[in-house]
């Protein structure tokens, strides 16, 4: 009786060891951060999240940028998806809601989302429900090679305006060096010229009145004369030779390589010029300078109105719920502190950004916290089509095969063509 | 009587074959083409994002739209440009090589394999490898421009070259796969041919001209659909190359098709793009079999 007592209490205890193993969840977690010094944080993390919850494995996979964009459509649809992506809200974010294959986070964000950057928190928020967890924020501006700026006799402090923009530009071509480098064939870096120029000249008011359809959209006065803005400093030739053939790794790698003076750069390309330049270091900190996008005459914009980003994370329907808990556990304070000391990220959590530890990403953190219109990409917030169409336009405008009157058309017609 | 008992075994025969073959195959066809053009088709007529079940039905506004589109005339003239330098410059070539390297000599192997090579190279592993031939700054081409102190032009980043450059991949990928067709079928010709026409007389050049390309045309029209319909089709080398740009300048039907329709979640456009696709390659396919490729 013994004997069968103890065999039938280990058939038990295999069965119940058993049944945890099966009980094991698998997050799988899609990132686009091509940067190897934050994937190792992220990774332990992962690792860390795992300890703590017993039972749940992270699966870390990565596409790049621009693949992850056009696959993305096909991955949400598929049964194997991925249960947590990335995000840069917008447009995109809302035909992902109305598609219904995003999980409404609005529960598991009780209570924790007053933790966060309210702008950011929005940016995630459609029709009153939150879908996002956001992690991260950043800004559109110039990031600039001291050196090389000082050659061309250019003090990156003084340019304030459009036309200091485009002086500079002519004195550093005068010295031989290659005034701005971008990744012109990726469009979007080619976009943030006309999209910053229209968040100068017309401000929020100027862009919710395009949203509406009213004078002209995007057709309209201010995006007209955003694409002549663009245009005086095209016409300078102010790209390095080819940089239609650009892809924007190589663009941000050839600028820590010193081959060009300026950028307009996002704000996290502080870390990944080092990592895509040919030496793995780039330019250092005491080289590099930041000066916000030019105000242009006339505008009705505010100065410190910004253009960026807002990047975060997004649960997948059916997604286990563990995803959301991951989610949270991401943009804590300690990750988010971690992430700010390694400069990676200006984080969305309150009191996180004490963490940052350069002077350069502090100053951006500063920038979005004055900022009270923080306009998100266009290429997201507009949605799939028409943001692509937006970035067409503007690469057209900066290789002259597109007037400023044709570019912003074909925009308005993709805009009233819809999605 | 005997005739017809003898006759029936063989037609049930014939039918056992028929219910045990043709299915598998029907169904595979069914499932994998036929379904798909007409899902397209429907497809075509909505307003659609790709998720969930398409609602808005436009009729045939996305053949509007497609015709209307710049890019898509650019893409369709590019289309139209390769199946033209593939005829001209492509052909002409792999037939020349081809008459030179089937005869019997040192090194004609070895030369073969070597011209065949690029034709098994992947297309994405073909398109990254030129990307950096064609690099302006490190690439191949700009090393060979600074040796005569020139500062190498970036052709794959300028609407004015980057087809050319795509064209050059073209030609020097498939010449071989061509060329091997031409080899095989000098390989198969009857040599009696060829020096009875050497007896009478004919010289060398009279002898390819009207003896050798004569018998090749079979061969000829056959390399020539394959490299109409390959033209049509191509898409896999631009995109590592160009992704269609720069300002639409490279795009193809079908890279015009992933870009415009895929990547844009506009899976109405799309599909309204692979039906005008679909319907150009079999207006080809049809007209070519039946005008050229009548007595095969």
């Amino acid at each position: 009786m013994g004997m069968l007592k103890k065999a039938a209490l280990a058939a038990v205890g295999l069965l119940l060891t058993a049944g945890s193993v099966t009980a094991q969840t698998t997050l799988k977690w899609l990132h686009i951060e091509v940067n190897p010094n934050q994937v190792k944080i992220w990774e332990e993390v992962a690792r860390d999240f795992e300890a703590k919850n017993p039972g749940t494995k992270i699966e870390m996979q990565f596409l790049e940028n621009e693949a992850y964009k056009a696959k993305l459509p096909t991955i949400l649809q598929s049964k194997d998806r991925p249960h947590i992506i990335y995000s840069w809200a917008g447009g995109v974010l809302r035909a992902q809601v109305e598609a219904g294959v995003v999980e409404d986070l609005t529960p598991a964000m009780q209570g924790y989302k007053d933790n966060l950057a309210p702008a950011a928190v929005t940016a995630f928020t459609v029709d009153g429900k939150i879908y996002g967890v956001p992690h991260a924020q950043s800004q559109v501006g110039f990031m600039v090679n001291k050196e090389l700026m000082a050659k061309g006799g250019v003090d990156p402090s003084k340019v304030k305006t459009w036309d200091d923009l485009l002086d500079a530009v002519k004195k550093l071509k005068a010295a031989g060096i290659t005034p701005i480098v971008v990744g012109g064939a990726d469009k979007w870096p080619l976009h943030f010229f006309w999209t910053n120029l229209a968040v100068r000249l017309g401000g929020k008011p100027g862009f919710d009145a395009a949203l509406k359809g009213e004078n002209g959209g995007f057709a309209g006065e201010t995006f007209l004369k955003s694409g002549e803005l663009f245009k005086q400093l095209v016409d300078l030739q102010p790209f390095q030779t080819g940089f239609l053939g650009f892809k924007n790794p190589q663009a941000v790698g050839s600028f820590g390589d010193g081959k060009a003076a300026m950028i307009l750069a996002i704000s996290s390309f502080y870390h990944s010029q080092k990592a895509l330049s040919a030496d793995k270091k780039g330019i250092s900190d005491d080289n590099i300078a930041w000066f916000d996008f030019p105000t242009v005459p006339g505008g009705k914009g505010d100065p410190s109105d910004t253009l960026g980003g807002i990047n975060g994370w997004l649960v997948t329907k059916g997604a286990p719920k563990e995803a959301a808990a991951f989610v949270k556990h991401f943009v804590s304070p300690e990750v988010q502190k971690r992430l700010a000391a390694g400069n990676f990220l200006v984080p969305t959590y309150k009191g996180a950004d004490e963490g940052l530890a350069s002077p350069f990403m502090r100053n951006i953190a500063q920038n979005l916290a004055k900022s009270k219109y923080h306009q998100n990409f266009y290429d997201q917030d507009l949605g799939p089509n028409v943001g692509r169409v937006v970035n067409d336009a503007t690469t057209e405008l900066a290789g002259g095969s597109m007037t400023p009157q044709q570019a912003a058309k074909s925009i308005q017609d993709a805009y009233k063509q819809g999605n | 009587m005997t005739a017809l008992a003898a006759r029936r075994p063989l037609q049930s025969g014939k039918l056992t074959a028929i219910l045990l073959f043709l299915p598998p195959a029907l169904l595979l066809f069914s499932i994998f083409v036929v379904l798909p053009i007409l899902e397209a088709a429907w497809y075509s007529g909505f307003n659609w994002n790709g998720f969930g079940t398409p609602k808005n039905w436009i009729g045939l506004d996305n053949y509007r739209f497609v015709f209307e589109t710049r890019a898509f005339g650019l893409a369709f003239r590019n289309n139209m440009l390769i199946i033209a330098v593939s005829l001209l410059v492509q052909l002409p070539l792999a037939l020349t090589l081809a008459i030179l390297l089937a005869e019997r000599f040192r090194g004609a192997v070895v030369l073969r394999m070597l011209f065949f090579m690029p034709y098994i190279l992947a297309e994405i592993a073909t398109g990254l490898i030129f990307s950096f031939v064609y690099d302006g700054e490190y690439g191949l081409l700009a090393a060979i421009w600074r040796i005569f102190g020139a500062e190498a032009p970036h052709l794959l980043a300028s609407p004015q070259t980057s087809m050319l450059a795509i064209l050059i991949v073209i030609v020097w990928k498939y010449f071989g796969f061509h060329m091997m067709l031409f080899i095989a079928a000098l390989q198969g010709l009857d040599r009696n041919l060829i020096e009875a026409a050497r007896i009478d007389g004919a010289s060398r050049s009279q002898t390819i001209r009207y003896v050798i390309i004569p018998l090749l045309y079979p061969t000829i029209r056959l390399s020539a659909f394959f490299a109409v319909v390959g033209s049509l089709q191509l898409f896999d080398l631009v995109m590592p190359l160009t992704r269609g740009g720069p300002a639409d300048s490279s795009q193809t039907m079908v890279s015009f098709l992933y870009t415009f329709g895929v990547t844009r979640m506009r899976v109405g456009f799309g599909s309204a793009v692979g039906v005008i696709l679909f319907v150009i390659c079999v207006t080809f396919a049809f007209t070519y079999k039946r005008w050229f490729m009548r007595d095969e």
